[in-house]
């Protein structure tokens, strides 16, 4: 068990990885992945129950899908460090040849990604399939996705909801990184959504709100509390509300950065809003 | 001549219901989803004796999807069924992310597949479908021609580890291959041996090569008349080798002549050994409301429109 300075220490690092990932090959998406940093440490290294390896199968732990996969710097960077596979691979992101494809697939068979994403929408009903393949197999395990608030525009995504609670999958929890931004603009301005909130509670999900997405004592204290609504007959939903960018001051509060890669100059100023801890790959 | 008689007629759908009845007996990893689609598929013996192996998506058939790629990590293998039109271009992203690229071990179970599905009209009847699923990486994409073959298949498709596209429909036709057959994927069967022509057919065009051979037989044509049920991988082997004895060809499909079996064997042929062919299949247009005869009759996907196809192609040597 980590404590939380440990947490701290490597989301500095992991959010150092992004941002030289994505200048190295000037492509990516960093703004998502700096915001959703702490939430996936927290979630590799305290929250889910994993094996040691890795299966496809995932029988007897916890399993993750990442559906809004262009969000892999960060969701590559937090793989590594949890030992899926050498660190050093990260130097190969968006290369050709390489495992560390610009949007996850498992096409590669890059350890610890068990399906393609990047066409959104789609995870969830992916998580609900193992979930149920979990209940099947009597494996009590957990699945855990993680969503982009932009990427609920995706009509899937309200089958996937619907579903999920008529037949009582609650041994999901799905989280919607809300951070009212996606490529064109705010959500508010591309596609208000209302309140995501009340939509989930209306299809019958059990939501809570995490307020502190980039805060990992709230984002402990959060996933604790969804573990504790699992098996009581509802999917579980966190409104995890984070800041796009978060850790570098100029790519925060704006989508400016959704897809665009930082300059030489850039680079180093981010980097030195957050100072090498466990060792630059 | 070899010639084929039947004593039965069934739908393929209900060889595809039968065939995964048995798997529901012997596999205990076979799961079955469906859209809102278990009568008119078949699967109710299925869900009957398996109702814990059994989810019922409601009407979403992306949904449907991404849960079939779901529970294959888990070790599941999901046999999802709706109707072809649904199976495959409602959902077609999904199936190329979270199943054809994921390399899921899903079974896509299609029925009402073509012309045969009858009065519901075009926006039911895919024709396209084949084209779409075959030009996916790594899927594999099955056509039988009658009960015995469906049911057979079906059974198949679960030893094989990979994403498969199973296409059947809705008319009951003549059941004229063994109940016992053993169903190998990607292995075209010769039904008939002949010299002056190869028809290479799927699906339900197969009885109506066999019932046009016979006629062509009467005219001192001898055909021979090869069940591709495979249309990828396809077996270019048996049409290179029947080819290379009659010279030219005609296949044979309810299907868009556009990127169907047709062109498939064209392929084959274009880079291994050129040789005449012409095309049985709908050419380049949707279909329509009417009954399955009528519209194989209007459409030319018939015993009638496969003779003069040979006998032009014949003319092409």
């Amino acid at each position: 068990m980590a404590n939380t300075t440990e947490l701290q220490d490597l989301t500095t690092q992991v959010r150092r990885d992004i941002l030289r990932m994505v200048h190295k090959v000037n492509s990516g998406h960093p703004g998502g992945s700096l915001g959703c940093a702490e939430f996936l440490v927290a979630l590799y290294n305290e929250v889910m129950d994993r094996k040691d390896g890795f299966d496809m199968d995932g029988l007897n732990e916890d399993l993750f899908f990442l559906s809004n996969g262009h969000i892999s710097p960060v969701f590559y960077s937090v793989l590594a460090h949890a030992g899926y596979f050498p660190v050093e691979e990260l130097s190969t992101f968006r290369l050709i040849n390489s495992r560390l494809q610009g949007h996850p697939t498992t096409h590669e068979g890059l350890p610890g990604v068990r399906i393609a994403s990047g066409s959104l929408g789609q995870g969830m009903s992916v998580a609900i399939g193992a979930a149920q393949a979990k209940k099947l197999n009597g494996d009590n395990k957990l699945v855990y996705t993680l969503h982009g608030d932009g990427e609920l525009q995706e009509g899937q995504n309200w089958e996937a909801i619907m579903y999920a609670s008529a037949k009582k999958v609650d041994n999901l929890i799905c989280t919607i990184d809300l951070n009212g931004q996606q490529i064109d603009g705010s959500t508010d301005t591309v596609l208000p959504m209302g309140s995501i909130e009340a939509k989930f509670l209306a299809f019958g999900w059990d939501v809570l709100t995490v307020e502190e997405g980039n805060d990992i004592d709230a984002i402990l204290k959060g996933m604790a509390e969804a573990k504790a609504l699992t098996g009581k007959g509802k999917p579980v939903c966190v409104l995890l509300k984070t800041v796009m960018g978060n850790g570098v001051d100029f790519m925060m509060y704006t989508h400016a950065w959704h897809g665009k890669a930082p300059s030489d100059e850039q680079l180093e100023n981010a980097l030195s809003q957050n100072p090498e801890t466990l060792g630059d790959y | 001549m070899k010639t084929y008689t039947y004593t039965e007629k069934k739908d393929t759908r209900s060889g595809f219901g039968a065939g995964l009845a048995e798997l529901g007996r012997t596999n205990p990893n076979v799961v079955a989803l469906c859209a809102d689609l278990i009568g008119s598929l078949k699967m109710d013996e299925f869900i009957k004796e398996n109702p814990e192996r059994f989810f019922q998506i409601g009407i979403a058939e992306a949904n449907m999807m991404g849960i079939a790629a779901g529970l294959t990590i888990g070790g599941k293998i999901p046999f999802t069924g709706t109707f072809a039109n649904f199976s495959t271009g409602r959902v077609y992203d999904q199936i190329r992310q979270s199943i054809a690229y994921s390399n899921k071990n899903v079974k896509i179970c299609a029925s009402h597949a073509g012309l045969t599905l009858g009065e519901d009209g075009a926006t039911h009847q895919i024709l396209e479908d084949i084209g779409l699923m075959k030009m996916l990486p790594g899927m594999t994409v099955i056509n039988p021609c009658d009960y015995n073959q469906t049911k057979a298949a079906t059974i198949a498709i679960a030893e094989y580890d990979g994403p498969v596209y199973l296409r059947f429909g809705r008319p009951s036709v003549p059941i004229f291959t063994p109940a016992d057959q053993k169903f190998e994927i990607g292995k075209a069967l010769q039904l008939t041996e002949g010299a002056d022509v190869t028809i290479v057919a799927t699906g339900h065009l197969v009885w109506e090569a066999l019932e046009a051979s016979k006629a062509l037989y009467e005219k001192g044509i001898s055909a021979e008349v090869i069940d591709i049920h495979t249309i990828k991988p396809l077996d270019a082997k048996a049409i290179l080798d029947s080819v290379a004895k009659t010279r030219c060809i005609v296949t044979a499909e309810e299907h868009n002549i556009l990127g169907g079996l047709g062109e498939s064997v064209a392929r084959v042929l274009a880079t291994n050994n050129p040789t005449p062919q012409e095309f049985v299949g709908t050419k380049d247009t949707f279909g329509e409301s009417g009954t399955p005869a009528q519209l194989m009759d209007k459409y030319q996907l018939n015993a009638e429109a496969i003779i003069n196809a040979c006998e032009t192609v014949i003319k092409r040597k």
